[in-house]
Order: C-alpha cells, then structure tokens, then sequence
C-alpha cells in the first residue's frame, strides 16, 4: 500500500510509532488485564515469603485441615502450610520461566541471526541443527537428563529447560532477519561501511524488539509448564518446593481421594493463571504493534 | 518432491542418531560413577547382592572395552530391540514392557491428537467470522493451552471421577476384569479411558482453536481475499478459501506439537494409573530403573519421528505447492 | 462514461480523519484510457479502492460516481456487490498475490464466476480467447498461480478482471512488480483490452508517466487528496500548466524512457498532513511560483476545451 495516507504521518511526527503503540497499550484491555494479573501474582511471589515461614516445608499445623483463619490455604497431609508452599512455589515458578526463558532467548536469537545474516554454509549447518533440536521431544530429552542429575535444584531446571526450548525461536528470527536485511536501511548501513555487530544490533535488533518480546513470553509460558512436568513425574528439584512439586505430592499422597482439594487446586491455578495471563497479554501486543489487528 | 523427501529423511535420521547417542552419552557424562550410583539407589542391604549388581550393571554398561566399541555394541544391541533388562520388572526386557504399554498410550494419543485439531480447527475458524464469540471464547482457549495438563487431569479425576462419580479413576481397566471381547471388558475399559482422553483433548483443543482463528484472520486479509471481495466474491467462498489455506499451517503446526502432547499423555497418565508408557515413566523414576527409562525415551523419539514423517506426507498431499516440485525448501 | 462528483473519502484514524480524497471531480469518456498520476499519499490509489470497493478503514463522506447513468452506491458495500466484476473491476497492484495460491487457477476461476452466479460453460470459450489474446497457453488453468512468472501472472490477473466485460477497469500500478521488458508488453496488452471494445473506460493508476505516456489518451494529476491538472497525454507532457506536473515532467529524463524514482527529486518536501489539510493551495509550500493568492485554494477549472488545471498562475 504505498499510497497509504498513514504513511505520510512518519513524515512530520517522528516519534509517532512510539507515542501511538504507548497509547494503544494503555487503551487495550487484553494486556492491561493481564498484566495487573501477573503483575499481582509476581508481587505475592516476592513478598509473600515474608509473611509466611521460612522453610515451606515444616510441619506447623494440623495434618490435613482445610482452609481456615489460620492457614488460608490448609494444611497438607503433615501439616505443612499450603499457602507457605503456595508464595514459595510461585517465586521458583517465576525464576525457572525468567532464566529458561533468557537462555532459550538468547540461544535462538544468536542462532537465529547468525544463519539469516551469514547465509551460506553457516545458515545451512545451524539451520540443519535447530531442525534436528526441533523434532527432538524436548520433554522426553529433559527427563533423561533430569533423571541421571543426581542433585536437582531450580537453576540446573532451568539451565536444561533454556538448552532445548530455543529451536523455533532460531527458526522465526532466522526469517525475520533474512526479510529485515533485504530492506533498504541496513544496505544503506552496510555500504558506509558498519560492521556486522553495528548492523545487527543498531539496525536489525531495534526493528524486532516488539517481536523478542513476545517471543520472551512464549517461551516463559512454555517453560513454566515444562518445568512442572518435570517437577510432576518427579523430576524436580531435589530441594526446596515449586507449583509442580506440590502437585507431585498431592497425588502421591492421595489428596483426589482424601478430598484435599485445597492441595492441588492452587498449585495448578497459579501456573494456570500466569502462563494464561501472559498469553492474554501477548494477544494484546499483537493487537498494539499490528494495527490490523486493532478494534478499531 | 523428492528432495522435500529426501531433506526431511536425513533430518529424522541425524535426529535418531543424535538421540541414540545422547542417550548413550548421558550415564557416561554425569558426574560420578554411574554404577555405584546405580547400585546406591537400588538399596541393596548385603554385600553380596553389592557386588552381584555391581557386576550385572558393569557389563551390561560394557565398561570392560575400548569406548569406541562400547558404542558400537550400543548401537549393536539397539539395532537387534536389546533394550536391556528392567530393574522395576525384573528380570523382564525392557523393550517387552514397554511395547506391552504402548498401544494403551497410543489409544489416547491418536484420539485426543487427532479430535482435538479437527474440533479446534472448526470452532477456531468459526470463531474468526463471529466477533461476540471470538471475545467471550478466546481468554477461555488462552486458560485452556495454559493449563498444566497434569493439573486439568486431577480436576477432572476429582470432579468427575471421585466427587460426581461418573467415571472410575485409576488403572487402565478394572483390577477384577481381564482382558477379552466382552461387552462388561469394552464398557469398563472405555470408562476408565474417557477422562484421560477428555482431559488431553481440552488443552491441545485450546492452542489448535487459538492457532486456527488466528490463521483464518490472516488469510483472510491476504492480497487472494481482497481480490475476491473487490470481484464481489461472496464472503462464503472466501472464508472456504482462507480455511483451507489456514490449514497448512496448523499441520505444520501438528508435527511441532507432538513432544507436548506425548508429555502431556505422559503426566494425564500417572494421574490416573493409566497403565500406558506415562505409567513406566513414574515407576522407571520411583526405582531408579535407567534402562526402562531410556528405552521409553528412544521409544517416543521413533514415535515422533514417524509421525512427523506421516505429516510430511500428509502435507504434500495437501498443499499443492510442494507437489509442484517449488516447495523444496523447509 | 463516468462521472465522478465531489466525490470526498476519508480515512478514519485516532488522531482524527485523514482526507484522502478531498471534492474530486472528473468524467471518463467511453474508450479514454485515463492514466491516474501522483505521489505516494497523493490519493491515487484511494480512488482506484472508492470506485470499487473501499477497505475497512475508509468512509464515503460525500459526492457521488455515476457510470452510463447509474449512481454506484460506494458506500454501501453490499449493494456494491451487484456491480463488481460486471461493470467496474480491478487489476490490483498485488497482482502477483492475488490469486489463491492453492487451487488451480482454472478451478479459483470457475468458483468465482459460479459464485457470482454465472455458469462456468457460458464464459469458457471466451476465457480461452482471452487468453489467446494475452498470449497465455489454455493450459495455464491447469496450473497453479506459483507456476506461472510474475509477467504470466500479471496477464492472467488482467484475463480474469476483464471476463465479464466490465464497463470501467481500474489498473492499480500494474506493472511496478514488473521487469522493464515486461512492463511494456502488460501496459500494450491493457490498450489491447481497450481497442477491442472489452473494456469501455479504463483508469490506469501509477507514479511512472512515462508508462501512461504510451497507452493513456488523458492524465489526470493527483495531489494531496485534490486534483491538479487534468488533460490529454501530449498536452500534459508538453505544455503543463500546474508547476507540480510541470515539476513531474520536467522529472522524467526523457519521454519515453523508463522512470524509475517515486519521489520528486527536483522539488525539496513531502505533502502536507491531510489530517486536515492546511489551507490554501496545498502544493503552495514547495511550488517555485508561489505568491499570496495561494493562501486560497485555487478551483479545478478548465482553462481550455479537455484541459483543466487547480493554480492561480494558470487561470
């Protein structure tokens, strides 16, 4: 459309893409519900350690009582506090998707623009390897690897996790740099001499920002969930709790039929509620940085 | 057309060659010595039985020769089904327990895989053309594809197994029944198999729904629709046109899914004692049973390869772009 | 014959509508090929969508097109339905794209006309013709859209959009996808369409006026969402009146030969903001001849017979 009208605003407001993506965000219900969502789960996550006890897992109260005044949450069949569990797992589940998510990030971004910028025998090897990582069952690869680590904790969780998420992410940056380098602007930046670093990161990098972002949440989601399998087929770390192990527990110690619905009920929503908030939140950046999308 | 065959095959075999060595690598690279481990976690209490399985698990590992051959003897036993012996079911093969398992996952899978796409396609698309209920049903496909599919399974094993009633939870059939071609054997094992299933189809049923609305919404602002519409087309024959070009995509879509959703499988089965290949993944953990662990994971890497290879056949016959013999790239 | 009324279309943004099309009037002769002119944002492209159908963005404010008589209700878009394709069709610049990339054209062609309720056997002879006429193997239908070369395409989109004979076509940049060879082949076999009766008006829209200099008998200037200077091919090339195409002519290296820049290289700016314009001429901050008068927008009137103009200076 190269007699879009539209197209003659860039010339006289400059900073108008900005000011106008600012002001749709804020208008768009998707990410801000979202957002207040995660953004309250995040806040229990970091502070609600201190209100409740240190060590999530002591026995403190009565063995399997439901919820109540004192323990908001219940206890589990030892008296451990299920909300203590809860705010601890939360932070472990928030850690495990920020880490797995930057390493898979990262991993598939350098791939990613390594094979659609050098092109040639480069792009065909790295192309050739995220293929492979592709159709590789991530899950079942992480279960080996889970299952020899005779230590286990969150950080060696989400190291894994972030070595086996990033193929896709290689694969979409990989397209986006080969339809980005055709364009005018890094020729020009090529011709006058920038080196390939300058270019990527001054000239490709900016342009796909919105896009990385995105991409950050979906790989977030994608490893939370991962990481509660694990944690679930009894994988997860060997210390310290998480959502996934408290549903590891809960089944093991037959909660379904005790009818101890307050065991595994929050640990799944609050995987549920982030992973699906982020997700809401993603539709609506769409919907900002696309404006074909807007509702307009 | 052939070398979209031939591209897609040398990647599935580099694939199983690096999984079959991953394997391999990974008792060899952890830290520690992978025998005595072995041996510490199966608790033995007497030192004779110590050294019994410090023996048994020496040479099955093959340590006793050059580490280029103790590869090669890998592959060797691999090629002939030598999965080794399981710990968990000793002293039974392990490749004769899991191939005794697997039609029970593979009973879930294909059902829940195959209905859930085709459903999530229709509403998907249906959704897309409907605007009141592309807002009130979208957020709810969102929760759905987020949802742990472990969690979904203990609500619905709780809701509606232990609470309502509706349906058993826990083993594949009745402990009492054993298998046959009765009417009492076929009831029973559909009852114990229906939560499992409506639980994996809900959360792919989500992302396939969300997937294809969005496909259809793209096409439908393709250069191809607003031909049609600026020659009067009528909306029918464009939505048909945007629904089968939105398609392509969402069997792309399939092959990439397929790890998750065996995961998924994996976890719905252990919640309700589904006696599948999910059940030996928990027992293989719980008893340190390495053998049976591994043999299941090469065991999913060929179902996935193989089905991903049965997708690449099924696009071909759907797009005709790759059949033109253009389509040779990815 | 069409006649175009004060025909006023704006786009709908946040920050206020955009006035893409501001009171354009003109007519087009039965068998005149009129070659649409103007920079990016001129509007060109707005009124090539408003005569057929507008995108979701855009909103019929005023004035009226008229075609052998009877007004089309552009604004409505499904009432517009009946006259799409039978008598106002469009070659679209995303020619290359256009068609459904998995079906056969033959069998994309035949759900099209069935769907518009017309049986396939009753324009399928004249579809061989036409394809005869474009220089296209029949066997092209057989084929599907990604088999053909841009040039193939192009000639195809060109068949289908004329089927039915429409009273107006509108060309939209047909050739900017093209190679330079192929470019004149696309634009003669456009003429063809015209020369053989097919076709009765045709408006071919683009920002290369050397290509509407080989087929196009008028030119209309766009700028700006207004018309600037309306007349025959020679006399637009040779004597311009409004110093924006004077400025546009003077661009082109030679007549005839290949322009290939989109912006105006001999004049410094872009055009204004359209939301809303300024007032006063809206040429008047980058035209050379500028005086006070031009802080009232000059009328589009005709200076002589079939030559109109929008400037102070020339009236």
């Amino acid at each position: 459309m190269s007699d879009d009208p539209s197209a003659t605003k860039d010339a006289f407001t400059a900073s108008g893409t900005g000011r106008e993506a600012l002001f749709f965000a804020r208008r768009n219900r998707k990410l801000v519900g979202g957002g207040v969502v995660v953004l309250v789960f995040l806040l229990v996550a970091l502070t609600g350690p201190w209100f409740t006890t240190d060590d999530p897992l002591a026995y403190v109260g009565p063995p399997g009582a439901g919820p109540s005044g004192e323990f908001w949450f219940g206890t589990t069949t030892f008296g451990q506090d299920v909300l203590a569990q809860f705010v601890h797992g939360l932070r472990a589940t928030f850690f495990v998707g920020t880490v797995a998510a930057l390493i898979a990030g990262v991993l598939g971004m350098v791939v990613g623009f390594t094979a659609g910028y050098r092109g040639g025998l480069v792009d065909e090897v790295l192309t050739m390897i995220t293929n492979v990582v592709l159709v590789l069952p991530v899950l079942a690869v992480l279960m080996i690897i889970a299952a020899y680590l005779e230590v286990r904790n969150i950080e060696v969780q989400a190291l894994i996790i972030g070595l086996f998420s990033w193929p896709w992410v290689a694969r979409a940056v990989r397209a986006q740099t080969l339809s980005l380098r055709a364009r005018e602007f890094v020729d020009l930046a090529r011709l006058s001499g920038a080196p390939v670093r300058r270019i990527v990161f001054r000239e490709i990098a900016p342009n796909m920002a919105s896009y990385l972002f995105m991409v950050f949440i979906l790989l977030f989601g994608g490893s939370v969930l991962f990481a509660a399998t694990l944690d679930f087929i009894g994988l997860g770390p060997t210390d310290g709790v998480s959502l996934g192990l408290m549903l590891n527990h809960a089944k093991q110690w037959s909660a379904m039929d005790l009818g101890m619905w307050w065991w595994f009920v929050p640990p799944g929503l609050g995987i549920t509620s982030v992973v699906g908030a982020l997700y809401i939140m993603n539709v609506g950046l769409d919907e900002v940085f696309n404006p074909k999308l807007r509702e307009t | 057309m052939g070398r979209y065959f031939g591209r897609k095959l040398a990647i599935y075999a580099l694939t199983f060659f690096v999984a079959v060595t991953i394997n391999w690598l990974i008792p060899r690279f952890m830290p520690g010595d992978p025998v005595s481990r072995m041996v510490a976690r199966a608790g033995m209490q007497t030192p004779e039985g110590v050294a019994a399985m410090r023996e048994y698990y020496s040479s099955l590992f093959g340590f006793d020769v050059p580490v280029w051959q103790q590869y090669l003897n890998f592959w060797g036993g691999l090629l002939t089904g030598d999965l080794g012996v399981s710990l968990w079911a000793f002293p039974q093969p392990v490749s004769s327990i899991i191939v005794a398992a697997v039609p029970y996952t593979l009973g879930l899978l294909i059902p829940a895989i195959l209905l859930s796409w085709w459903a999530g396609n229709k509403f998907g698309a249906y959704a897309a053309r409907k605007k009141v209920l592309d807002n009130t049903v979208l957020p709810i496909w969102y929760v759905l594809t987020a949802t742990p599919y472990m969690w979904l399974a203990i609500l619905l094993a709780w809701a509606l197994g232990k609470v309502a009633g509706l349906f058993p939870v826990g083993r594949t059939f009745s402990a009492s029944l054993r298998p046959e071609w009765s009417w009492v054997f076929v009831t029973d094992l559909v009852s114990h198999w229906f939560l499992p299933f409506l639980s994996l189809f809900l959360v792919a049923f989500g992302g396939w729904a969300i997937g294809m609305r969005n496909m259809v919404i793209y096409e439908l602002e393709s250069d191809y629709a607003h031909y049609l519409g600026a020659l009067g087309a009528p909306g029918k024959l464009v939505r048909r046109y945007a629904f089968r070009n939105a398609m392509l995509p969402q069997i792309t879509g399939l092959a990439l899914q397929l790890g998750v959703i065996v995961g998924g499988a994996v976890v719905t089965e252990i919640v309700f004692d589904y006696r599948g290949l999910g059940y030996l993944v928990l027992e293989a953990i719980k008893s340190s049973d390495f053998f049976l662990l591994q043999g299941i994971f090469l065991f999913i890497v060929i179902g996935v390869l193989v089905a991903n290879f049965i997708i690449d056949v099924v696009y071909v016959l759907v797009d005709p772009r790759t059949r033109a013999g253009m389509g040779g790239g990815a | 014959m069409l006649h175009v009324d004060d025909l006023r279309v704006h786009y709908r943004t946040l920050r206020g509508d955009v006035r893409a099309l501001d009171g354009v009037s003109f007519s087009v002769a039965d068998r005149e090929i009129m070659g649409l002119v103007g920079e990016s944002g001129s509007g060109k492209t707005t009124l090539g969508k408003s005569l057929i159908r507008l995108d979701g963005r855009m909103r019929h404010v005023g004035g009226t097109v008229t075609l052998d008589g009877t007004e089309l209700p552009i604004g409505d878009d499904g009432r517009m339905n009946a006259f799409r394709f039978n008598d106002v069709s469009i070659v679209p610049q995303y020619a290359m794209s256009a068609m459904n990339p998995t079906r056969r054209i033959g069998t994309m062609i035949r759900e099209l006309v069935t769907s518009r309720g017309i049986r396939f056997d009753t324009v399928r002879s004249e579809l061989d013709r036409r394809l005869d006429l474009v220089g296209l193997d029949r066997e092209v239908l057989d084929r599907y859209p990604i088999e053909l070369s841009g040039g193939m395409k192009q000639r195809m989109v060109m068949v289908i959009s004329t089927l039915l004979n429409p009273k107006l076509l509108v060309a939209d940049e047909v050739t900017s996808a093209l190679d330079v060879s192929t470019q004149r082949a696309v634009a003669l076999a456009l003429a063809g369409f015209r020369d053989r009766d097919l076709v009765h008006a045709m408006i071919v829209i683009t920002h290369d006026v050397s290509l509407v200099y080989q087929i196009a008998d008028t030119i209309l200037v766009m700028y700006a969402g207004k018309l600037a200077e309306k007349a025959p091919t020679d006399v637009i090339v040779e004597r311009p009146l409004h110093p924006y195409t004077r400025a546009l002519i003077a661009a082109l290296p030679e007549v005839g030969v290949q322009y290939a820049g989109k912006r105006l290289t001999g004049i410094p700016g872009g055009p204004p903001s359209l939301r809303p314009p300024p007032p006063g001429c809206r040429f008047r901050d980058r035209c050379p001849v500028a005086f006070d008068r031009c802080a009232e927008q000059p009328p589009f009137v005709e200076v002589e017979p079939g030559h109109s103009v929008a400037c102070w200076r020339a009236s």
